[in-house]
Order: structure tokens, then C-alpha cells, then sequence
């Protein structure tokens, strides 16, 4: 592949991850929508459990964790099916950046979008829950390096369910149960940073599982799109 | 859903694909785009100055039912995106300029389509052709809400790109006035088959 080709690809990369962006947050997007589903589903449990300090102390990592799963699962279900019912999708199956490509794109377009603001704003919600002050550090690590997984195991699901109308829910039975390592090993580095011990196994064993993700979620991603276009 | 298709396509040729609704026009361009994979057969695009390899190309532009715009962007931002996404570089004013001129719609360069009419927004979609320079252009009901200038104008377009040693298969009902090949989708129907019973 000659240079001028490179350079070509890697500004329809950017131009898809820009578009995304853009129309992620512009009216009808699901990135508000993914955030404030963040902001007021975690700011209820005070209300629901009470609001004893060392109770919301104890649940808080939890809590953040799994509500964010949530948002990135109910925005990201959107990733396919709305480039497929106007028509763009076609158009973006038959640039000249390819399927896997355009995927790649697009998932990348939804982490930068939507869960990488999620875990900008956990450090807030963690003040809410009263998560002890030598947390947030790992807190915030620990969904920058699980969060990418959201996006790479959702892309999957949306992709699967891309022409199902009403697929949402559908989508959310197939993902949610995979989203459990990333779930168990973001839990459990907040959790041994709140009891002081080292959290650095659990990120470790958090970033394999992205890893992971990362490979397996964009091949199995562009295989079913392409499946589903037929 | 098609049995016996067997034909091929040369530089310069106008496709009319004809044939009663269900009976695979459609599916028929998007098996031509590589969507759709031949239980048997096969499909092979060879360029005349290859002469080692058969190659499916990234060569095509399809516009299908649905005209692949975004309702919140202007007609400009889309077209933007749409050059940005196929070439890689962005749309030169001159290539713009010229792509709404041809469906008079420079009025509506910077509306957004959310706004448009059905009729405009398809002639924003058809805009894609004067977009981009793609060598086979497969249209899926290319007049449909045209009114007769536009018609004009898009067999223009097609002559022209046929002239270039392009090649157009366009699967629609009312004849354009381009002189081409007609090819009549009826004839493919499998033996036994209900047009009921079509897939899709």
C-alpha cells in the first residue's frame, strides 16, 4: 500500500470517529441521555438504602460500576441500528476503509463519546456515595481501563441485533452477562483501594479482559454486520 | 431466489433491471455490491488492464431506498461526510458547487435535511454520484418523486458516465431514455416459486 493510500485511510478513520462524535452529542444523540441515566440512577440508591455514610461507603464501588454498565449498554445499542435505518450504514459498508475498519471507528467514536465521560464524571457521583478519599484515583483508573470493554463487547450486541426492531432489550439479555469479568475485576480494584490493600492485580486482570475484547469484540462485531446486511 | 443469472456487464453499458416488485431488483444490486454472498456461482469483477487477477473492486456507489442522510446535518456537512468517507479528503467547493447545480440545490446547501421534502432529500442522495468518482453506479428506483427536469438531469448524468466508460445498473419501473440493456428480472424467477413466497 503506497503512503497516499495510508494517509487516505486514516483520514476516513478520523472522519467517521468525528462524525460519531458529533451526532452522539447533537439532538436525538445517546450520550446525554447515557449520562444523565448515569447522574440520577446512582444518585437514587441514598435515597433507596439511606443515607448512613459507612453503608454508601461500603456499596459505592459497586454501585458506580454497575450503573455504568447500564448507560454503556442503553447507548450503545444505537451504534449500528440508526446509520442502518437511514441508509448510511450501506455507504459505510462500502467505503473503501472496509467493514472492520469502519467498526473499529465507530467503537472508538462510542468510548470517546459516551463511556469515556462516564468515567470522567464518577469522581462526583463517588463524592455522593461517600467513597473514602483514597479511592478515586483507582476508581477512575479502573473505569478508563474497563470501560473500553463496554464499547467492544456492546458493538457485538448492537451489531447482532441491528435489524431487529426493538432489539434493545434483546441486545441487553446478550451483553450484560458479558460484561460480568470487566464488572467483577473494576469492583475489585476500587474495593481493595477502599480497604487499603493493592489494587494493582485486579487492574491488571481488568486490562487483560479489554484486551481480550479488543480482539474478540471487532472480529465478531464486523462478522455479524456483515451478516446482518444480507 | 434468482436460478440461471447469467450475464456480464461491460465499460460504458446502462443496466435497466425491470421486473415486477418482489422480484429481486433490489437484492439484486446489493449481491452486485458484495452484500448479499451466491448460494452457488459467483461473482467476478475484472478490470482490462488486469490481466493476472479478477478483483472485486471498491469501485461502486449504491443508492438504495433509503437516501443515507442525517436529518440533523445540512446538506453540506452531509455531502462533506459522505466525500471525506469515500475518498478520504474533503469535498473541493468546485466538485459541490457542480453535484448541486445538477439537481438544482444550492438553495439548500446549508438547510438542514430534516427540512427537506422527500423529493429533495432523494435528489440529495442521487447528489452522491457527482460526488464521488466511482466507475459502477447501482441505483435502486432513481426516479422515484423526480419531477420531470430532474429526470432530464439525472439521464444526463447517466449518459455521461456511461460515455466515460462508466457503467449504471438501475432497477426501476419508468424508463429513463438512455438508450442501454434491459434486463427483465422475471425471467430469473426459480421454477415453482410464488412471487408470495420471494425472500425479502
Amino acid at each position: 500500500m503506497s503512503a497516499g493510500q495510508q494517509t487516505s485511510m486514516v483520514s476516513v478513520f478520523t472522519a467517521i470517529v468525528r462524525r460519531d462524535v458529533r451526532l452522539a452529542w447533537s439532538q436525538g444523540g445517546g450520550s446525554l441521555l447515557a449520562l444523565g441515566f448515569f447522574l440520577i440512577a446512582v444518585s437514587l440508591f441514598p435515597f433507596g438504602v439511606g443515607p448512613a455514610p459507612q453503608v454508601l461507603a461500603r456499596i459505592a464501588p459497586g454501585v458506580i460500576w454497575v450503573v455504568a454498565l447500564m448507560a454503556a449498554v442503553i447507548s450503545i445499542d444505537r451504534l449500528f441500528q440508526a446509520d442502518f435505518e437511514d441508509g448510511s450504514l450501506d455507504d459505510l459498508m462500502l467505503a473503501p476503509l472496509g467493514t472492520f475498519g469502519m467498526v473499529t471507528a465507530k467503537v472508538l467514536a462510542h468510548w470517546l463519546s459516551t463511556t469515556l465521560p462516564l468515567a470522567i464524571m464518577a469522581p462526583a457521583l463517588g463524592v455522593l456515595m461517600n467513597l473514602p478519599d483514597g479511592a478515586y484515583a483507582t476508581l477512575i483508573a479502573s473505569l478508563l481501563i474497563g470501560t473500553p470493554a463496554l464499547s467492544l463487547i456492546g458493538s457485538v450486541g448492537a451489531a447482532l441485533t441491528v435489524a431487529v426492531r426493538r432489539g434493545g432489550v434483546l441486545m441487553l439479555l446478550l451483553i450484560l452477562p458479558l460484561y460480568v469479568p470487566t464488572l467483577i475485576f473494576g469492583v475489585g480494584a476500587v474495593d481493595a483501594a477502599v480497604s487499603l490493600t493493592d489494587p494493582l492485580p485486579h487492574l491488571a486482570l481488568l486490562g487483560a479482559t479489554t484486551l481480550i475484547a479488543a480482539v474478540v469484540g471487532l472480529f465478531a462485531s464486523t462478522a455479524a454486520l456483515k451478516l446482518a446486511m444480507e | 431466489m434468482f436460478d440461471r443469472l447469467d450475464f456480464s456487464f461491460q465499460a460504458g453499458d446502462f443496466v435497466c433491471l425491470t421486473g415486477k416488485n418482489g422480484s429481486g431488483k433490489s437484492t439484486f444490486l446489493r449481491f452486485l455490491a458484495g452484500f448479499i454472498h451466491p448460494e452457488q456461482g459467483e461473482l467476478a469483477y475484472r478490470r482490462a488492464d488486469d490481466m493476472f487477477s479478477e478483483i472485486v473492486p471498491d469501485d461502486f456507489l449504491l443508492s438504495g431506498h433509503q437516501n443515507g442522510l442525517k436529518p440533523g446535518m445540512t446538506l453540506r456537512e452531509n455531502a462533506d461526510f459522505f466525500v471525506r468517507l469515500m475518498t478520504g479528503t474533503p469535498a473541493s467547493s468546485s466538485i459541490l458547487e457542480n453535484a448541486t447545480e445538477i439537481f438544482s440545490m444550492a438553495a439548500l446547501l446549508d438547510e438542514p435535511v430534516q427540512y427537506f421534502s422527500s423529493g429533495q432529500r432523494h435528489r440529495a442522495a442521487l447528489m452522491r454520484f457527482a460526488l464521488v468518482d466511482r466507475q459502477i453506479w447501482l441505483m435502486d428506483e432513481p426516479t422515484v418523486g423526480l419531477d420531470a427536469d430532474n429526470r432530464a438531469a439525472l439521464a444526463s448524468l447517466i449518459t455521461g458516465h456511461t460515455a466515460r466508460g462508466g457503467i449504471v445498473v438501475a432497477a426501476t419501473h419508468d424508463p429513463l431514455g438512455v438508450p442501454g440493456v434491459t434486463l427483465d428480472m422475471d425471467a430469473f424467477q426459480p421454477a415453482g416459486l410464488a412471487l408470495e413466497e420471494a425472500w425479502l
